[in-house]
């Protein structure tokens, strides 16, 4: 039999444009006005330990008891990066996704996340105003989330091989470092703000404000800084569970990594720590896929969130400071002085914590559109990591 | 009381008779869904994913948009990075395959040459035997290997050696253990095909053990090599996940994976036609030695 080629040709151009047609999907700009019945199911893209259901530790479960109250069967999907996050959300297979502010204004401009209703969610009432149509999770006064908590990307150091807390980032920049080859630092290409931001404080004459808005000397210079630190580095991790492994093994000793590490690693001679240049960081949203299948469980499952016990929960088992007063008190009943030691309410804290958020063209100042943008970052991360 | 057969009438009745009248057309609507389902499902999907290659992308959305364009290709082509990773990766896939022939070439020949027939089956189950495990508990059981405190370290440390840890090293060890029973099997069946005659016929030809191996042995397994090596060089080149858990190593399958991650689905797929004309130049290439035969 001869192979049909015309056909074949013709199904695969069929295909490329019904392929062409999926891709376009409009933003939705009005949010949901009533709240139905759940529908039984909940997708979710969301950070490690963002949905704990008690495997890990049975004291901390804030799933089961929302599937009992709800009948939203839970989902999940670990997201590696924020990028990872977007291309996640794109698919449009997930009802909503916990992102952080380098993913926010992305699904917001590609239309994958619809508004908010807040109405909808008694519990968004309590949350601190300071969390509040903040520029990561709002559109002109229009909510596009939930607050899930905020906090620092730590030092993650073995105590044996520093008796000391290291006080500064030096360990992990540092050609001289003690920890040289011993280094696991976050694969992602975010991670060239922590470049910037240890430039930042230790190259005034490159004159970093912000170490997101990179200009080509200083984002040169942010990519010198992470070549010479290629040399040094033990791995570079995309998961969390990969990263406690390797450090529990004590093949890696210093690195960039996040409180629920240290939290999973109490068993071993591992700390963390926030040294005096401050840090990145995060501070993360519930965000409703515009083509949600289960829009009603997503609704109660971002008030379920917000609400004291689960929010208290959720932030104790990650490490990052809660959202709310009344999560706070909760809290305090789990782990005590848990709110002071992540500084929910310390605003000047945050101030030295630099939150994620996409580079862009524009650079936010009056240099103009001299910036880098998130996809050279991207390149580049590549050339560091690749080569 | 009698029931007149229903007459030959039906519409089911008189498809029946067209198909007995029309054996080929049998052939045809039977091979029909097997055919649609592997152009649709697989050329298809492979069709939807290059053309991709020729849009553009929104840097800040990710998202593709469909305006025409060469600069995916450009760019795959400009960069350093992307030259780099494709010939680490080529020669990561050489080394490999070597090194599996030749840790797969004894082992196949005892099988299929000195091993009694209970033994041959014992070892037969031995070599299929990792192929019955997940693909990623064999990978993070290496990883766990590997690293610090683990089964290597414990072995070494009575010699003052430490675990060799994650690495390039590691790597080739991880890829070698996955894909050696793919080099053994084809070789393994070759060997057992060749008639005992032709190596006693050598013999009395006054052909030495070597001469034989050169001039007789080699050449009758060579396609059975080759056909091992399809499948050791195509898994290597393609695989992104083990070099993720046990190296630092960055492969274009890596290269891939985070493109696409960025979002950015259009400059990725120009990348995954890097190791599509690489697999299919090696295919032809194999072709030629008459591997299809062996597989």
């Amino acid at each position: 039999m001869r192979t049909p080629r015309l056909p074949a040709a013709i199904a695969g151009m069929a295909l490329v444009l019904a392929a062409c047609q999926g891709g376009a999907a409009s933003p939705s700009h009005s949010a949901q006005a009533s709240l139905g019945d759940g529908e039984g199911a909940l997708n979710l893209v969301i950070w490690t330990g963002y949905a704990e259901r008690g495997e890990n530790d049975p004291a901390y479960d804030w799933v089961t008891p929302f599937e009992d109250e709800t009948g939203c069967m839970v989902k999940t999907q670990d997201g590696t990066d924020s990028a990872n996050m977007v291309q996640l959300m794109q698919t449009g297979e997930y009802d909503g996704v916990s992102a952080s502010g380098d993913a926010t204004l992305r699904l917001i401009a590609g239309g994958e996340v619809a508004p908010i209703n807040t109405d909808l969610i008694p519990n968004y009432a309590n949350i601190f105003d300071g969390l509040k149509l903040q520029p990561h999770n709002s559109v002109d006064g229009v909510p596009y989330g939930v607050p899930h908590g905020r906090g620092a990307n730590v030092l993650l150091y073995n105590t044996d091989e520093f008796a000391e807390a290291p006080t500064s980032w030096d360990v992990v920049w540092e050609s001289d470092s003690p920890a040289a080859g011993k280094i696991s630092v976050y694969n992602s290409a975010i991670y060239i703000a922590d470049a910037a931001l240890y430039l930042m404080k230790h190259n005034s004459d490159l004159n970093i404000t912000n170490p997101y808005e990179l200009d080509q000397t200083q984002f040169d210079a942010a990519v010198e800084l992470l070549q010479q630190q290629n040399e040094m580095i033990g791995e570079y991790w995309a998961t969390a569970a990969a990263q406690i492994e390797s450090f529990a093994a004590g093949d890696m000793v210093a690195g960039t990594s996040w409180q629920y590490q240290a939290n999973n690693l109490t068993d071993s001679p591992v700390a963390a720590t926030l040294p005096e240049e401050g840090s990145t960081g995060w501070s993360d949203t519930w965000m409703i896929s515009s083509r949600a299948a289960h829009p009603n469980c997503m609704y109660k499952w971002m008030d379920w969130i917000a609400s004291p016990e689960a929010n208290a929960q959720a932030t104790v088992w990650f490490g990052e400071a809660p959202t709310s007063q009344a999560a706070c008190d909760a809290a305090e009943e789990i782990s005590p002085g848990h709110c002071e030691a992540f500084h929910a309410t310390d605003e000047s804290y945050f101030d030295n914590i630099w939150y994620w958020t996409t580079p862009q063209k524009e650079c936010g100042d009056d240099r103009g559109a001299v910036c880098k943008d998130f996809t050279e970052w991207t390149t580049a991360w590549q050339e560091i990591t690749g080569s | 009381m009698t029931t007149a057969p229903a007459r030959a009438s039906g519409p089911a009745r008189r498809f029946a008779r067209l198909l007995y009248r029309h054996p080929r057309l049998q052939l045809r609507l039977l091979l029909a869904a097997p055919l649609l389902w592997l152009l649709l499902a697989y050329l298809g999907s492979l069709a939807v994913l290059f053309a991709n290659a020729f849009f553009r992308h929104d840097s800040f959305t990710g998202r593709v948009i469909f305006e025409f364009t060469l600069d995916n290709f450009a760019a795959v082509a400009g960069t350093e990075v992307y030259r780099t990773i494709t010939l680490r990766t080529i020669g990561l896939a050489v080394l490999v395959t070597l090194v599996c022939t030749v840790l797969a070439f004894p082992i196949a020949y005892t099988m299929a040459r000195v091993a009694s027939p209970r033994i041959r089956g014992l070892l037969v189950i031995a070599v299929l035997m990792p192929l019955w495990a997940s693909y990623l508990v064999k990978v993070y059981a290496w990883r766990t290997m590997l690293l610090g405190n683990g089964v290597l370290d414990w072995l070494f440390a009575p010699f003052g050696v430490n675990a060799p840890g994650i690495g390039e090293g590691a790597l080739l060890l991880v890829f070698t253990y996955l894909w050696l029973p793919y080099m053994i099997l084809p070789i393994y069946a070759a060997l057992e095909r060749i008639p005992e005659s032709l190596l006693e016929a050598s013999a009395d030809l006054g052909g030495r053990t070597g001469m034989t191996f050169r001039r007789v042995v080699l050449p009758l397994v060579l396609p059975g090599v080759v056909a091992g090596s399809i499948f050791t060089f195509s898994l290597t080149l393609g695989d992104y996940i083990t070099p993720q858990l046990v190296s630092n190593t960055r492969l274009i399958g890596n290269a891939i994976y985070d493109t696409l991650g960025v979002p950015n689905l259009p400059l990725a797929a120009a990348i995954a036609t890097i190791p599509v004309i690489t697999i299919v130049a090696y295919l032809l290439l194999a072709r030629r030695t008459g591997a299809f035969e062996s597989l």
